[in-house]
């Protein structure tokens, strides 16, 4: 199992008041962790890559957790999540689909069995990329107030043989959603759709 | 007069390794960054007093947020720096009046210290512009390997009739700085340069 190698660890704390509307009594919290690491695939067509989802699992259960202490620490307040890659230029895009298994079963196991499917995007990029990382609900991903995204990215990553991997969390809706749809009350939490 | 604040962003950057060097303890730094609105967007006043009262204000709710976010004691803080983005409808005198007239003074006290100047960048962009937010050594200016940068950005902000104010500290100087110069603990720390 060769060792994950990460240079870069970076986090995004966001607490939101209001997006134009009236003041929210609890404000939105929505964070996001991201890891830099170097990708071991870099550079040549590597046939077998699926070992390395292994060897990341410890650094998706480390950054699930740190989300959650960024956000209070508490678990239960998390209602959405997501999450995502960028692969750098040496690197292709199958690189960056790594990251579905340790990083979405990363943070189903440190919420305690959400229910939804991780909300995910991916690409190719260089330093400066941004990504925007989808978020849903993470019992049910028809719940229409928690469709957001969060827009990550580093000024000095990925460089060509790095991988950026990010995870994100939030702790509720938009803060002004009023479109309609499932509400987070009515989930019935069997499929993780509705 | 105080701050309405739409958001506060925090951002945490470690660096674990560098050109495949470990850095242990890893250098760590944070900045607090605050989205408020420009009383004075859109019109030209001459008595910019209600922004000075917003930097001192704000001057201890960002330091206060960036030194929880480092989780180390506000005393083995070591460099530091602030900036401002004014929104296309202010003026970069509006920065200037946050920045720096009272702004520093609560900086200081929650750090015990600070001899020197903070170090300080200001622009005037819109939604997502980078900040490049410089740091130096917060007793004595002259220190070498803690003259450094950190980019933030808020992909919506700030708005027209808005400003991001942003404070950053670290708890070291650049990861493997090694271009000479005066050096940490050649501080004399009396006139805040050297």
């Amino acid at each position: 199992m060769p060792e994950v190698q990460i240079r870069k660890k970076f986090t995004v704390i966001e607490e939101i008041f209001h997006d134009g509307g009236p003041r929210a009594s609890i404000p939105l919290r929505r964070a996001a962790v991201v890891a830099i690491v170097r990708n071991p695939f870099a550079g040549a067509y590597v046939l077998e890559i699926s070992a390395f989802m292994d060897d990341l699992k410890p650094l998706g259960l480390e950054m699930a957790s740190s989300l959650v202490a960024s956000l209070g620490g508490d678990p239960k307040v998390i209602e959405g999540y997501g999450k995502g890659a960028i692969v750098g230029a040496a690197g292709e895009l199958e690189h960056g689909a790594l990251w579905h298994v340790p990083g979405g079963y990363a943070m189903r196991e440190i919420l305690g069995g959400a229910k939804a499917i991780v909300a995910s995007t991916k690409k190719v990029g260089s330093p400066g990329a941004r990504l925007d990382v989808p978020i849903t609900h993470i019992n049910a991903s028809y719940v229409r107030s928690h469709f957001d995204a969060m827009e990550v990215g580093l000024a000095d990553a990925p460089r060509a043989d790095e991988i950026l991997l990010a995870l994100v969390m939030t702790t509720g809706s938009r803060v002004h959603a009023r479109v309609g749809g499932l509400k987070a009350s009515e989930i019935k939490g069997e499929d993780g759709l509705r | 007069m105080s701050a309405s604040i739409r958001k506060l962003v925090t951002f945490i950057e470690e660096t674990r390794s560098e050109m495949g060097r470990s850095i242990d303890p890893p250098t760590r730094r944070a900045a607090a960054v605050a989205v408020i609105e420009n009383p004075y967007a859109g019109k030209y006043v001459e008595d910019l007093s209600e922004l000075m009262a917003i930097g001192e204000e704000l001057g201890e709710l960002l330091t206060q947020r960036a030194v929880t976010a480092l989780g180390i004691p506000a005393t083995s803080i070591e460099s530091y720096g602030k900036a401002a983005a004014v929104g296309e409808n202010g003026e970069i005198e509006h920065a200037a009046a946050i920045l720096h007239p009272k702004l520093g003074a609560p900086v200081r006290k929650i750090l015990g210290k600070g001899a020197a100047l903070i170090p300080s960048s200001k622009k005037r962009g819109g939604l997502g512009v980078a900040l490049d937010i410089p740091l130096g050594h917060k007793d004595a200016a002259f220190v070498r390997s803690h003259f450094d940068g950190m980019e933030v950005r808020i992909n919506d902000a700030p708005r027209a009739n808005e400003i991001l104010v942003a404070i950053a500290i670290t708890n070291s100087g650049r990861p493997l700085a090694r271009v000479g110069g005066l050096r940490k603990d050649e501080i004399k720390g009396e006139d805040g340069l050297r």
